[in-house]
């Protein structure tokens, strides 16, 4: 069966408390799971008691003040700090998002952040990524075509055309919805998740691309698409404000669109 | 331990070709069912006022013992489907999930030909 409970050596323990600095008004309090793989320790909740007037309005200016000025050995991946890269993407108040876009201010009480649920954990912040990196190769995520280009141009488009691709490629692949599936949690080795088949109904709704067929072939499976039970996590939860549902509807569509 | 690359353990086994034959299925059969338990609703209640000799004229007529026994076997497909589901979600023990699903099927079929029988019973026996 399905373990709903966590396996002893991943519990999460209490942890260190950093206290504010003295004279600090608008103090705010950040727990930050900590793992480090070299302790042999179990996972751990740590308190940071963050002076908000002496912080920037974010959750990943938080962390960053707490990398620079309080602990040095917290691990996150953070890039762009605008949205656009995907990197610093974790649970932060019970929700998956990224932590450049999430402000503080909208968090009630105490700051909790995980790094994205149901993933091995390499250490701290950080997921390991590996598996839906793979899975997003498995569906060859590039234009596939028959037609030779065009010498003296490139492939054309209509406006209409293009705007089905519309919602799909704003995709940054920080795998919010991904890792908000428990569809994913449950059966994440063969079901390939709603990040996955957004890009895949990205390159089966490209008019470009000529290997639809082979495309929905590829998927046409209990386990690789259907899997999807319209939870809608990854819709609620996705930071771009994209539908990955409504995504794999467009691809299960298709399905049936080619049987009728 | 496996030493199988991460595209390699992503492509698994490839697709199986099959599943939207599985949903299509229970799309129809959810469609199918509204107005079938609405009328099987209405007949149980009227049904509920009379004897058993009532009952049996009321399954006499082909018309209701028709629609009975579509309402029945719709139940028990759709049921089938979303049970494989639940079944494929939760179990993971390939050993469990075979036994658990050849187990469900042989208990719809089973439910299929009993009740099949019983309301043709009504309908035309003594």
């Amino acid at each position: 069966m399905v373990d709903f409970a966590l396996p002893p050596n991943s519990r999460v323990q209490p942890g260190k408390v950093h206290k504010a600095p003295a004279g600090a008004k608008n103090v705010k309090v950040f727990k930050i799971y900590r793992y480090d793989p070299d302790s042999g320790a179990n996972p751990r909740l740590d308190s940071f008691e963050i002076d908000l007037d002496a912080c920037g309005p974010m959750v990943l200016d938080a962390l960053l003040k707490i990398k620079n000025e309080i602990d040095s050995t917290l691990t996150f991946r953070r890039s762009c700090r605008e949205g656009i890269c995907g990197s610093c993407a974790m649970n932060i108040d019970g929700a998956n998002t990224l932590a450049c876009l999430k402000p503080i201010e909208d968090i009630k009480g105490d700051a909790a952040i995980y790094p994205l649920p149901h993933m091995p954990v390499v250490k701290d912040l950080i997921p390991d990524l590996t598996l839906p990196y793979a899975q997003l190769a498995s569906i060859k995520p590039w234009m596939q075509t028959q037609t030779a280009p065009p010498p003296d141009g490139e492939r054309l488009q209509s406006p209409e055309e293009r705007e089905k691709l519309d919602g799909l490629w704003e995709c940054i692949l920080c795998f919010c919805c991904q890792t908000s599936c428990p569809s994913y949690w449950w059966n994440g080795d063969r079901y390939l998740g709603p990040s996955v088949l957004l890009q895949a109904a990205r390159w089966i709704l490209d008019s470009r691309d000529e290997m639809t067929g082979e495309r929905l072939d590829a998927l046409e499976d209990p386990f690789k698409l259907y899997r999807c039970h319209t939870i809608m996590n990854c819709t609620k939860t996705c930071p771009k404000g994209l539908n990955p549902a409504k995504a794999i509807g467009a691809i299960k569509e298709k399905m049936i669109e080619r049987r009728l | 331990m496996s030493l199988k690359s991460a595209l390699g353990r992503a492509r698994g086994l490839g697709s199986a070709k099959e599943g939207a034959g599985h949903f299509w299925g229970q799309r129809v059969s959810a469609i199918f069912l509204i107005p079938l338990s609405l009328w099987f609703v209405t007949a149980v209640i009227g049904l509920s006022r009379v004897d058993y000799a009532g009952v049996k004229a009321w399954f006499a007529s082909p018309g209701n013992s028709a629609l009975m026994l579509l309402t029945v076997l719709s139940v028990l497909y759709h049921a089938h489907l979303g049970l494989q589901t639940v079944i494929e979600d939760y179990v993971h023990c390939e050993a469990k999930k075979l036994v658990s699903l050849i187990a469900m099927k042989f208990a719809v079929a089973f439910l299929a030909v009993f009740m099949t029988v019983s309301i043709l019973k009504v309908a035309v026996g003594v």
